[in-house]
């Protein structure tokens, strides 16, 4: 039932209201509101309820085994959001001066200071607001560096076609055209390819390493050379960070700008879609170009640096410093870690999904790249069971669902016929891992035997499978107190 | 296996194009492009009158989980779009060469089908998609 | 380990598993030229208790000031609810809702959200968040420009009566696709855009026209006769309005004879606590027709295959995912879980509630300036109605009245003479329902020690 169901005009919920309604007369009725807005008549309790029984409809990290290849859907530490709520933090004003900050102001520097080691980049801005807009950031960032120097023809960003949808979609919005890459057979760039296209009109190359197909690119360093003795620059996408830290970082590797998804590496919630953090990070030469607001720290004083002390700055992309909350989680994250155990995320991380590639071809399965090592993901796919039963990947990811399994993230990249990335992270234990591999392997014994069964999945949740190709044709997209839905032009 | 009509003409991004008695074209996507991008939900026309560039994008076909671009086979003048395909696109999947055409063009140069592909050699591109 | 389930036992059962000597081995596809060499410079681990004492140590140095500021962040009492159903861990620990049938509880609430934050604006549908306010008008920049079919225009006017900040995050985001931000300028006698003064823009082409309301300086807008004048030299209207308003004042929907085209603007006044100014949540809202050129994420209702009521992602040929170079935007990651709370806030205010909260905070902030006007060298800058927010002109330079309040214990607005050098020493204050006659009373009390 939808709250607007159980509501009624005339109940409303006392304990919420300011006081008495007021009338606004010296507000002119030309700027007052005609059509009373439609928000639900609900009770306390029935509010509560209601999103408390709905809240019960989610699989999450906190209730399922969750392993969405390219997210890192690891345990948030209850401790992170407990003590980042605290009050002191949250009812602060973002104009607070930066005397009266000096706590939260400490954080946040520090997390700076600890990303900087991570990533082995000389300097990191907080201020991007999820990983799409550090990728902004970060080709904002090539353009600034390229229109500074007068090198203004270069009009290409080049990008693998295994990337996420992302980097294109970044290299747009900031005025690029996008060229793509081919993968080779072996999951690595192909290093020929990329020769035949770079060149004078390149303006940099957007990565991620471990790439999408869940391998460490080998020839990382040739690819950096190539690029940068066209001009070009590079830009790491951080999707893929946890796979690698304290093992290899992107500064190492010849990335000139980079973005790191608190939301995977350092363990900030997924939020049922957000909010992240993307910050950025950049080598000596694009330091000018940096994002503000920034947090610095003078003689023991803290303090924000603004478009006033960067001038060349790409300026900010938030009315305020990002997302502040976000960052004190990932910061509590980090030193409840410290130094030995982010580098032990890595280890298990891979530890994990190697394992489980292993048990899975075993088990008869097959993998996208059987002759690579997986990083803390790998792919398999299913077009050999889509062929001889008819099940594809959707249909098997959702059966996943009637075993108490989240899926694995299906047909993506895009160039992998039927498959399936799976990424089971480094704090899921080895009865969890196995208990999914059993699943796997039940999904494929009755996609043979029955296979009607798991094309029709899921069976046991709280919707059967939904048709969204008439949610695509037949939009309705807001409550309007029919059950008939609202055809469209 | 897909239904390719010989009378028609066929590009590598699976348009065909059709030579009509007045010598217009009319153009729409083959019946192996209709299964690839499965139950298709909303179709973006080209606009009637506006003159095309061989290969450019001219309209946007979406199914669920896929968005494909047009590509107009040959130069020329759009001269007609199928309306009725804004209130039902899922005609494309049901009828991918009658009921479910594009649009019209007036092509610049008739001898422009020249460069495109035959029924026979359309057909083996497609089983080589499909290996 | 922290967080790490692993027994010696169980790595060596894996390890034996995969055929490797050690856990080392399964990083040798890395060069060995690029190996780091640790994690030197990041602190040893602390354990929870010694965490919770840093991070309360940290905590207690930061003592928040009383709020009398707004400018784009504004406190609001939040039901005690609210958060403790948001941060639910199968709320806080889910993913974008990709599998529908296993995230239907996100995927309903969004719904529901939809719902609630159209009839808001009174436009026909919602998105389901994007990141803040200012980055939410950079996007409904970038959809009016696609959406305007009459205009091949690549330049969009705003009135420099725009959150100053949100005017450069606009340019930050569009100026690398050439489009370009005509600033329009407001009266400085009544302190909003005179419709008379546009005629100097009717010659050219524009694709579209932002309207604040209610306006940085938080006087309320004329969006009837600003909106009919864009509309008949075809221009799309942007609407950028604060939410708790648009309980009481007329939201884009309503401006004149057809209404705005897009409503955009910053979620946070509805359940976010403010937070050092995040996270909070851009809103986007527009008509029907203009859905395909919306960005972000859309949740549909459809059937499932008993023909039963459910919800799924839709629209998603338009996002980057599928679409890639040609999405509507890059935006991938929104911010769920501030929509979550919002809707949880919405649904336990009502209508009732909203409309109470915005009356207050217009009553409590005319109180506020009746005092503070009383006071000699405070004067009322403009003269156009306001919401909850208000100029006024003091006889001294603002800085240093706001450090001296701030040491009294308050933060007593915003200075705007960085931004608005012409308006001399001018302050704007803000006053929620948050504040009683008494807080209201002594504040006004510590503003006329500041200015002595």
């Amino acid at each position: 039932m939808l709250i607007f169901e159980q509501s009624q005009a005339d109940r409303f919920n006392k304990a919420q209201q300011p006081g008495e309604a007021i009338a606004l007369s010296d507000i002119p009725s030309e700027f007052r509101r005609q059509q009373r807005v439609a928000l639900p008549g609900v009770s306390e309790l029935q509010s509560v309820r209601h999103y408390t029984r709905l809240s019960q409809k989610n699989f999450s990290i906190d209730t399922h085994f969750y392993p969405l290849g390219s997210c890192t859907m690891k345990y948030n530490p209850r401790a992170c959001n407990t003590l980042a709520m605290h009050s002191n933090f949250l009812g602060q004003h973002p104009l607070t001066p930066a005397s009266n900050g000096q706590g939260f102001l400490q954080c946040i520097y520090e997390l700076q200071e600890i990303l900087k080691e991570a990533t082995g980049m000389r300097s990191v801005s907080m201020q991007p607001m999820a990983g799409a807009q550090g990728e902004f950031a970060g080709v904002a960032m090539i353009r600034a560096y390229h229109d500074a120097r007068g090198d203004t023809a270069r009009s290409e960003i080049l990008c693998p076609d295994a990337a996420h949808g992302t980097n294109p979609a970044t290299a747009t919005m900031c005025g690029y055209k996008v060229r793509e890459i081919p993968t080779g057979d072996d999951g690595d760039v192909d290093l020929e390819a990329l020769r035949a296209v770079v060149g004078p009109q390149t303006a940099g190359i957007m990565l991620t390493n471990p790439s999408t197909l869940g391998v460490f690119d080998r020839n990382i360093k040739e690819i950096a050379d190539l690029v940068h003795q066209a001009g070009g620059l590079l830009y790491y996408d951080g999707a893929n960070l946890n796979a690698i830290l304290g093992k290899v970082k992107p500064g190492d590797m010849g990335f000139d700008v980079i973005h790191i998804n608190l939301h995977k590496t350092f363990s900030t919630p997924h939020g049922g879609g957000g909010p992240g953090s993307g910050p950025v990070g950049v080598s000596e030469r694009l330091l000018p170009f940096i994002p503000v607001p920034m947090a610095a720290k003078t003689d023991d004083e803290y303090h924000w640096l603004t478009e006033k002390e960067c001038p060349q700055s790409i300026g900010r992309l938030s009315a305020n410093m990002g997302n502040s909350g976000i960052m004190l989680r990932a910061y509590i994250y980090a030193r409840m870690l410290g130094r030995e155990g982010l580098e032990r995320v890595a280890d298990y991380a891979t530890l994990n999904a190697n394992y489980l590639m292993v048990k899975l071809m075993e088990a008869g399965f097959e993998v996208a790249l059987p002759g690579r090592r997986a990083t803390h993901e790998f792919i398999v796919t299913l077009k050999k069971l889509t062929r001889e039963t008819g099940v594809t990947a959707m249909d098997v990811a959702k059966r996943l669902l009637d075993y108490g399994y989240h899926a694995p993230t299906t047909y993506f990249p895009l160039i992998v016929p039927e498959c399936l990335l799976i990424e089971p992270t480094e704090t899921e234990s080895k009865e969890e891992i196995d208990g999914f591999i059993a699943a796997l392997c039940a999904v494929k014994q009755e996609a043979y035997d029955d296979p009607e069964k798991v094309k029709s999945a899921p069976h046991t949740l709280p919707v059967k499978r939904l048709d969204d190709v008439r949610a695509a044709r037949e939009l309705d997209l807001r409550w309007t107190g029919e059950e008939s839905l609202i055809k469209s032009g | 296996m897909s239904n390719t009509p010989n009378e028609l003409f066929y590009t590598k991004s699976h348009e065909w194009v059709r030579i009509e008695d007045d010598g217009t074209f009319t153009i729409g996507i083959s019946d192996h492009a209709q299964a690839l991008l499965g139950d298709i939900v909303y179709i973006e026309l080209p606009e009637v009158d506006s003159e095309l560039d061989a290969e450019q994008d001219c309209a946007v076909i979406e199914s669920v989980k896929a968005a494909s671009d047009l590509y107009t086979p040959v130069a020329g003048t759009v001269i007609a779009v199928n309306e009725e395909l804004e209130d039902a696109p899922e005609t494309i999947n049901g009828d991918a060469y009658g009921e479910g055409w594009i649009f019209k063009l007036q092509p610049t140069s008739l001898d422009s089908v020249k460069g495109l592909m035959q029924a026979e050699e359309y057909s083996a591109l497609v089983a080589e998609d499909d290996e | 380990m922290p967080f790490i389930p692993h027994t010696e036992h169980d790595t060596q059962q894996m390890l034996d598993a995969i055929g490797a000597k050690n856990i080392e081995q399964l990083f040798d596809e890395i060069p060995e030229a690029l190996r780091s060499r640790g994690l030197d410079n990041i602190p040893p681990g602390l354990n929870e208790l010694e965490v919770t004492r840093l991070i309360k140590q940290r905590a207690a140095r930061d003592q928040p000031l009383i709020c009398f500021a707004g400018a784009g962040a504004y406190e609001h009492h939040i039901p005690a609810a609210v958060w403790e159903l948001t941060t639910r861990g199968e709320f806080y620990t889910a993913y974008t809702p990709y599998q529908a049938e296993a995230s239907q509880g996100t995927l309903q609430l969004l719904y529901e959200y939809q719902t609630m934050m159209s009839s808001l604006m009174g436009m026909d549908l919602s998105n389901a968040s994007l990141y803040d306010g200012a980055s939410a008008l950079a996007e409904a920049v970038l959809m009016a420009i696609r959406a305007n079919r009459k205009s091949k225009s690549r330049r969009v006017l705003i009135p420099t009566t725009v959150h100053p900040d949100y005017r450069r995050v606009v340019k930050n985001i569009v100026n690398n696709q050439g489009i370009e931000l005509v600033e329009l300028d407001y009266c400085t006698e009544c302190g909003q855009v005179m419709v008379d003064s546009l005629a100097q823009y009717e010659q050219s082409d524009y694709a579209a026209l932002v309207i604040p309301q209610p306006n940085f300086f938080g006087n309320l807008e004329q969006v009837d006769q600003l909106t009919d004048w864009a509309h008949d030299h075809k221009m799309l209207v942007i609407g950028v309005v604060n939410p708790m308003a648009m309980a009481v004042i007329a939201p884009p929907g309503e401006w004149g004879e057809q209404g705005a085209d897009i409503a955009c603007g910053e979620g946070q006044p509805l359940g976010i606590p403010l937070s050092w100014g995040g996270p909070f949540y851009g809103f986007i809202a527009c008509k029907q027709k203009q859905v395909r050129q919306m960005p972000g994420r859309i949740i549909g209702r459809t059937v499932d295959r008993d023909g039963n009521r459910g919800f799924v992602l839709t629209l998603q040929a338009r996002e980057q995912h599928i679409r890639r170079s040609k999405a509507t935007s890059n935006i991938c990651t929104n911010q769920g879980l501030m929509v979550t709370a919002s809707t949880i806030y919405m649904s336990l205010m009502g209508a009732e509630g909203v409309e109470r909260t915005a009356m207050h905070s217009h009553t409590n902030t005319k109180a506020l300036l009746e005092q503070l006007t009383a006071i000699e060298g405070v004067k009322r800058r403009f003269s156009a109605a306001y919401f909850h927010e208000v100029v006024i002109q003091l006889n001294q330079p603002a800085a240093p009245v706001l450090e001296k309040l701030a040491k009294a214990g308050y933060l007593g607005g915003f200075s705007l003479a960085t931004d608005y050098a012409e308006l001399g020493d001018a302050l704007v204050v803000c006053v929620t329902e948050t504040k009683s006659d008494e807080e209201i009373n002594q504040f006004a009390h510590a503003f006329a020690q500041a200015l002595r």
